[in-house]
């Protein structure tokens, strides 16, 4: 015992951080760590050492351990398995107590499991593949502010996925041209149009004077169609109080939804969380920036841990990849991902890349959001892969339609609703897909034009974000 | 959740079924033979499926000979009128409403599950399943009640079949605040209307169906098929008596044998005697004194012991003292 | 003009076979189906009149088509949809939803603005067919 606490350096192992034979709680936390150790450091000491500097640990054995119940606090690694063709990375799965987080906030809980052991000179690469979230703990969080279905019926929309666009050019339009495209491809027919992440405040066009001009344009849309309509209003500032000023505005205006950027932060966004649920407002969160840490492989964090934590936090939209647009996406991974925000049970699926059971005990859906370098012609492909429960964007699949912008509107809709019509009728979607938005085209000039335009535009590169398991079919 | 390209849940609606068709579309009719083409009937029938039905209702029913040569006929009937279809010789789809005469536990219900699947076998119904009602289902109990109780079951038996059982409590000529009449002219509009859609099979007692058609003309013009369904005789009773025991796994020993067809004589001529329904209940209650007789006795009983019914759990009925 | 509610009104209206198969599509997932109808169309009348009660446990459409032509030959000159629905835990919601009829001559709306505090307005939608009392909304003035 005396060992335990002389002063002076332990493995991380020894001091109690690798437990082979613990059980995890009902209770606790589970994280799942890709490891790269250092040549020479054995995978149970590096699974412990990241256990150990991501709960109680420091480099040193100190005596005010023993005034805590450390055994309690520690996080406990449990297990280290070898990842299959990658001698080098091992899979790390630990164990933290409830205790160890604030109740509610996801600054809490990132900055306790990802705060402090990434930068660990022991390990090379370092990367949270996934966390197991307890009911007790998810029961915390307020969760989306509406939800999937709370969202439907706000919009009195069923049966088929929501279409959006993203203004472009991204940046450079003024207020007034902003609200013409706006109104353009809401009134073409598009649910929703969205100012991209970037678009915050800037010279050439301030956030007041956009709102009022998209709110305009919104309202004329919905009288023109009779269908509820919406843009995204960007209202990412750079301090909260500005950031619920523009909220506000937005919600005074009347618009059913606001829009904010990963990049202001977790705690941000649930504080917009809680003003979007008690203003009766969707909140849409883009997901800028969050490329540089979870697209390789190696080291970062998976966008399955955000998609969680943004789950937890409350948003009502995110984005999540399209598996066949400009943007990464392997379709198994992008399948576990809507599996996080959709799923009410989820199961461990190594195909999917999803590594615990994950019960989010009736919180509701986070409707994810498909953007980027996407176009009618691959409306089977989307449906095939995403499902239903998701919005479509179609930013230059919009407005770069050769007949303007309520014409390219048109040709997503029509495509969308011919889809969802032949797969309702017990048509095969990837096989007869191209058909169908063939026949839909001869009734819809807008769509034979878009797939001339781009009918043959794929995006074919290898992703580099795969899950390690891939499903072989059987010999049978 | 959901999952792209959703597989519908319920087996059975994948439009691509065979015979699956929209409502009020003809049958799904191969395609149109030329005048001079003949037509293999023995194939047609197995095509279809039909013996494996016809088969299962010798199986599940003893005796009944005049219902099942009825049944057979029918088959038969709408075989042919789906052949003669091809060569567009048939107008439109045929009436097959129809009523069941006779006592009670006397295999109607059985034989209308069997021709629900047989019509739905031939093609006539899309699903072939049974909603099975009497007057309570269909009639309400104050104004405006009735019209939604009827549409209802009408609106669930579609594809189907709709049984009514003992359909003359419809009708009440005494009452005429009763609400019974409405139901009927609802159900005389849907037969006329929704040939393609839905079969009716009533049932009852004969004299009662007989007095219910002489007063509603209307209805009685509409049912195609009248199927009577005699009393079993004493030695079909003890052969239903004996297959159900089999498939219990019981045995009678041959003294109980005996006394199990003496019980059975002296049952039938008694009043309220219903049948199959009585077999069985004679049964049930010769089960609970073969029991009570292997408790209150000593030692062990085997197998054999466990399956045999004796003459004592049949002669303590009141049967034999009265 | 054309009001684009529901799920398939940027397609050709459907017929009644179309719409058979969209309402098997439903039954194959167990969803009970409703026919309502309205003479308002505003984009957040939520609450249509019901044509009946909703029908559960059925097996076949025949019985829902039948009461779409009912509805039909009652109203019409009404906006007329059918509401699949789903019941399971975690959704309780309409799954899908498609108009089958509309008004001969749909009027549309006005967008009216009344102008409050900068250069704020406040817009109100204004279905045109509320300017006639109900039961005349539609057909000759």
């Amino acid at each position: 015992m005396t060992e335990r606490w002389s002063a002076g350096v332990l493995h991380y192992a020894e001091m109690g951080y690798w437990q082979p034979d613990y059980v995890p709680k009902p209770t606790d936390v589970l994280a799942a760590f890709r490891v790269t150790p250092q040549p020479g450091v054995p995978p149970e000491e590096a699974g412990a050492a990241v256990a150990g500097e991501s709960s109680t640990a420091t480099w040193t054995v100190v005596w005010t351990d023993r005034l805590t119940a450390y055994d309690h606090y520690q996080g406990k690694c449990y297990s280290v398995d070898p990842v299959p063709g990658h001698e080098e990375q091992y899979i790390a799965r630990i164990a933290y107590d409830l205790d160890l987080f604030e109740e509610g906030s996801i600054a809490n809980l990132s900055s306790s499991i990802i705060g402090n052991v990434f930068g660990f000179k022991a390990l090379r690469a370092l990367r949270l593949e996934d966390m197991r979230i307890p009911p007790h703990y998810a029961k915390t969080f307020q969760g989306p502010a509406h939800g999937i279905v709370m969202e439907r019926e706000y919009l009195n929309k069923f049966g088929r996925p929501l279409l959006g666009a993203t203004v472009k050019p991204k940046l450079g339009l003024s207020a007034r041209n902003y609200g013409r495209v706006v109104y353009e491809a809401l009134r073409g027919g598009l649910d929703f149009t969205k100012d991209d992440e970037n678009i915050n405040s800037q010279p050439f066009m301030r956030w007041r004077d956009r709102y009022l001009h998209c709110m305009e344009a919104v309202n004329k849309a919905q009288a023109e169609t009779g269908e509820v309509k919406g843009h995204y209003m960007n209202v990412t500032a750079a301090t909260m109080e500005d950031m619920y000023e523009r909220a506000d505005f937005a919600r005074e205006l009347g618009s059913v939804i606001v829009m904010v950027d990963l990049t202001a932060g977790y705690t941000a966004i649930q504080s917009m969380a809680k003003w979007a649920r008690r203003n009766g407002v969707l909140l849409h969160l883009h997901r800028a920036g969050h490329s540089t840490y979870t697209r390789q492989k190696s080291h970062g964090v998976s966008f399955r841990v955000i998609a969680k934590w943004m789950r937890l936090a409350g948003v009502d939209h995110i984005h999540a990849g399209t598996v066949v647009g400009k943007l990464e996406g392997d379709p198994n991974s992008v399948a576990g991902f809507y599996d996080v925000l959709r799923v009410n049970q989820a199961e461990p699926d190594p195909v999917k890349g999803l590594y615990f059971e994950q019960d989010w005990v009736s919180m509701p859906g986070v409707m994810p959001v498909a953007s980027g370098g996407i176009h009618a012609g691959q409306m089977h492909q989307l449906l095939h892969h995403l499902g239903e429960d998701v919005i479509l964007q179609f930013g230059g699949g919009t407005i770069g339609h050769p007949l303007g912008i309520a014409a390219g509107a048109t040709a997503n809709r029509v495509a969308l609703e011919a889809m969802i019509k032949a797969r309702n009728e017990g048509r095969d979607l990837l096989t007869e897909g191209p058909d169908v938005l063939r026949s839909a085209a001869k009734r819809s000039r807008e769509l034979d034009m878009a797939l001339s335009t781009w009918g043959d535009v794929t995006f074919n590169f290898e992703s580099t974000d795969t899950p390690d398991v891939i499903a072989v079919p059987t010999g049978a | 959740m959901t999952r792209p390209g959703f597989a519908p849940d319920r087996p059975g609606f994948a439009l691509d079924r065979p015979g699956s068709r929209a409502p009020g579309q003809e049958p799904a009719a191969p395609e149109p033979l030329a005048d001079d083409a003949t037509v293999d009937l023995t194939a047609e029938r197995t095509g279809a499926g039909v013996d494996q039905t016809l088969d299962s209702l010798e199986s599940d029913l003893v005796g009944l000979e005049p219902v099942k040569t009825r049944v057979r006929e029918i088959a038969a009937l709408l075989l042919v009128d789906r052949v003669r279809g091809r060569f567009g010789l048939s107008a439109g789809p045929p009436s097959l409403h129809m009523c069941f005469t006779g006592n009670p536990g006397t295999g109607k219900t059985t034989v209308a599950l069997r021709m629900a699947e047989l019509l739905h076998r031939l093609g006539y119904l899309r699903r072939g399943h049974v909603v099975s009602v009497t007057r309570d289902d269909l009639v309400g109990q104050y104004v405006g009640h009735t019209a939604p109780k009827t549409r209802d079951a009408i609106n669930r038996a579609m594809g189907g079949v709709l049984f009514i059982d003992e359909a003359y409590y419809l009708y009440r000529a005494e009452n005429e605040r009763d609400y019974g009449q409405e139901s009927i002219e609802i159900l005389l509009q849907y037969m006329e209307n929704h040939r393609a859609d839905l079969v009716v099979i009533m049932a009852g007692y004969a004299d009662r169906m007989e007095t219910f058609f002489a007063s509603n003309p209307g209805m009685s013009s509409r049912i195609a098929h009248h199927l009577d369904f005699p009393d079993y005789s004493l030695d079909e009773l003890v052969a239903i008596g004996e297959l159900m025991l089999r498939e219990q796994r019981y045995r009678l020993s041959a003294a109980a044998g005996t006394t199990f067809r003496d019980y059975l004589a002296r049952r039938m001529t008694q009043p309220r005697f219903a049948n199959a329904r009585s077999v069985r209940n004679a049964l049930e209650r010769a089960r609970l004194r073969h029991a009570n007789r292997l408790i209150a006795g000593d030692g062990a009983p085997g197998k054999d012991d466990l399956m045999r019914l004796e003459p004592a759990d049949f002669l303590a009925s009141r049967v034999f003292s009265s | 003009m054309r009001i684009t509610q529901g799920t398939f009104s940027y397609l050709p209206d459907l017929t009644d076979q179309e719409i058979a198969s969209q309402l098997d599509y439903a039954l194959g997932h167990g969803w009970a189906l409703s026919v309502e109808f309205t003479d308002d169309p505003h984009p957040r009348n939520n609450y249509w009149d019901m044509w009946g009660l909703p029908m559960f446990g059925l097996a076949d459409a025949a019985g829902v088509l039948h009461e779409i032509n009912e509805c039909r030959q009652a109203y019409p000159d009404s906006y007329i949809r059918v509401c699949a629905y789903d019941s399971r835990q975690g959704r309780q919601t309409v799954a899908l939803s498609f108009l089958v009829n509309r008004p001969a001559a749909e009027p549309g709306f006005r967008l009216d603005r009344q102008e409050t505090t900068d250069r704020r307005l406040r817009f109100t939608v204004h279905p045109y067919a509320l300017d006639r009392p109900a039961d005349t909304r539609y057909g000759p003035p």
